[in-house]
């Protein structure tokens, strides 16, 4: 169920990344909806599965970007890793740690990413510090808004039906 | 204790996981010639689930659409596009052939005409990293698509198929930061090379800096990369600065809306074909 659940979220980011990059082709805001789900699945089931759904979630990603295949999937395999691992060790269910983790991951990613195309001689960025940085506060806005939607629905719908009850 | 321990089968995953990427990105890294197998069969598994995405999102959009509006208006008005469209894509590309005539003609006498094979293809995807700058279309191999075939719309030159699969096809943008081709300033026949930066603008290379360049001046392929044909129209000079150097540092603005693509024509000539023709007119005078 888990794992299905890990698929499903992985696949609905990758159809909306695809479906908004289609319309939004700008070069310093960019999210990446993918990193956010690893570093979500990571942060809330551990290192194995985040490493696992960062493996699978990099290489459809580079499968269906221009890139070479597996060097995204390195990266979010990392991420995920160590997301993980931090997530179990460090309590991080507070708002600026969680916020704090998906900068960090954000900025580890880029670094692993582009730092493995520059090291492989494939491609070069220069000076991508902005786009790095905008994108890491993006993910975490976005990834923090994810947090308090999530945690919030079993609470509210569980108040919903409570409500209900209380009007018969 | 320690913070991982990597004698714990979690550390085996990892290590297993981190050897298997790195396998992976070498064998590519390796094979410079085609495209890789495995990046194709995954592309092609992929791109079907983007086509179905794509489907489902089109059937609903059209479902609400001709619900609520009138459908026979809105067919002929799809009808009368495709063929602005086309009539566009034809005006730049007689516009091209025609400036290579009044030259040829100034020099030599004589007339040329060369004529491209196009396929129309819909885009069905964006790129999914915000690091690459691609789409997706809906033909592929079937349809008699090849590698480093040009893409083009009625505004410009969109990009060149990169991985090209049965039924769907991976295209670069123009604007991508490893995307370039052959370019001329189109007032003053300046040659360059127009280079993505993965942003929205672009920049033309290697003009030199006595070149006559103003801003506005339109940009247009050169065809002399051998993918995009002559005379296709790449974007509009931005701005222009002269530095010490030998060579000019000049923007460009994309001559395409690449964030409201939604068809595009997949060029079956190949450009070394169009060269050739412009290139030996003489051979051109003899089938006609």
């Amino acid at each position: 169920m888990k794992t299905a659940g890990v698929f499903i979220a992985i696949a609905l980011a990758l159809a909306l990344q695809s479906s908004l990059t289609r319309f939004v082709v700008r070069g310093t805001v960019a999210l990446d909806l993918v990193l956010i789900v690893v570093v979500y699945v990571a942060l809330t089931t551990g290192p194995v599965t985040g490493m696992l759904a960062g493996s699978v979630a990099g290489i459809a990603q580079d499968a269906l970007s221009s890139g070479t295949l597996g060097i995204g999937g390195l990266a979010k395999t990392i991420v995920g890793f160590a997301a993980g691992v931090i997530g179990q060790q460090f309590i991080v269910t507070a708002a600026f740690p969680r916020f704090v983790m998906f900068v960090a991951a954000t900025i580890v990613h880029a670094a692993l990413f582009m730092g493995l195309y520059v090291l492989l001689g494939l491609r070069e960025f220069p000076s991508p510090w902005m786009a790095v940085f905008s994108q890491s506060v993006a993910n975490a806005a976005v990834g923090m808004i994810a947090f308090i939607i999530i945690e919030a629905l079993p609470g509210a719908m569980d108040r919903r039906k409570f409500s209900k009850r209380a009007r018969r | 204790m320690a913070f991982v321990d990597i004698r714990q089968r979690t550390g085996y995953l990892f290590l297993t996981l981190i050897v298997g990427h790195v396998i992976l990105i070498s064998t590519q890294v390796t094979t410079n010639r085609g495209v890789p197998l495995l990046e194709g069969v995954v592309f092609g598994a992929f791109s079907e689930v983007q086509r179905a995405s794509n489907a489902i999102g089109d059937d609903v959009r059209l479902w609400w659409e001709d619900y609520f509006a009138l459908k026979q208006v809105r067919a002929d008005n799809t009808k009368l596009k495709e063929e602005l469209a086309e009539l566009r894509v034809r005006l730049q590309q007689e516009r091209g052939v025609a400036e290579q005539s009044r030259t040829l003609q100034n020099l030599l006498n004589l007339k040329t005409s060369v004529t491209l094979s196009t396929t129309a293809a819909s885009v069905i995807a964006g790129g999914a990293s915000p690091e690459f700058r691609t789409i997706t279309i809906d033909k592929g191999t079937n349809d008699g698509l090849r590698p480093d075939m040009a893409v083009i719309a009625p505004a410009g030159v969109v990009g060149r198929i990169i991985l090209p699969t049965g039924r769907a096809s991976k295209v670069q943008l123009l604007i991508d930061r490893n995307a370039a081709a052959g370019a001329i300033i189109e007032r003053t026949r300046a040659q360059g090379v127009v280079i993505g930066s993965g942003a929205e603008q672009m920049r033309m290379d290697y003009v030199a800096g006595s070149a006559d360049v103003k801003i506005g001046d339109t940009v247009v392929t050169s065809g002399i990369d051998g993918i995009y044909p002559k005379g296709f129209v790449i974007g509009q000079i931005e701005s222009v600065h002269r530095g010490a150097g030998v060579y000019s540092t000049i923007v460009i603005r994309p001559a395409v809306d690449f964030s409201a693509l939604e068809a595009v024509l997949v060029v079956q000539t190949p450009a070394t074909a169009v060269s050739d023709a412009v290139a030996a007119p003489g051979s051109n005078q003899d089938h006609e």
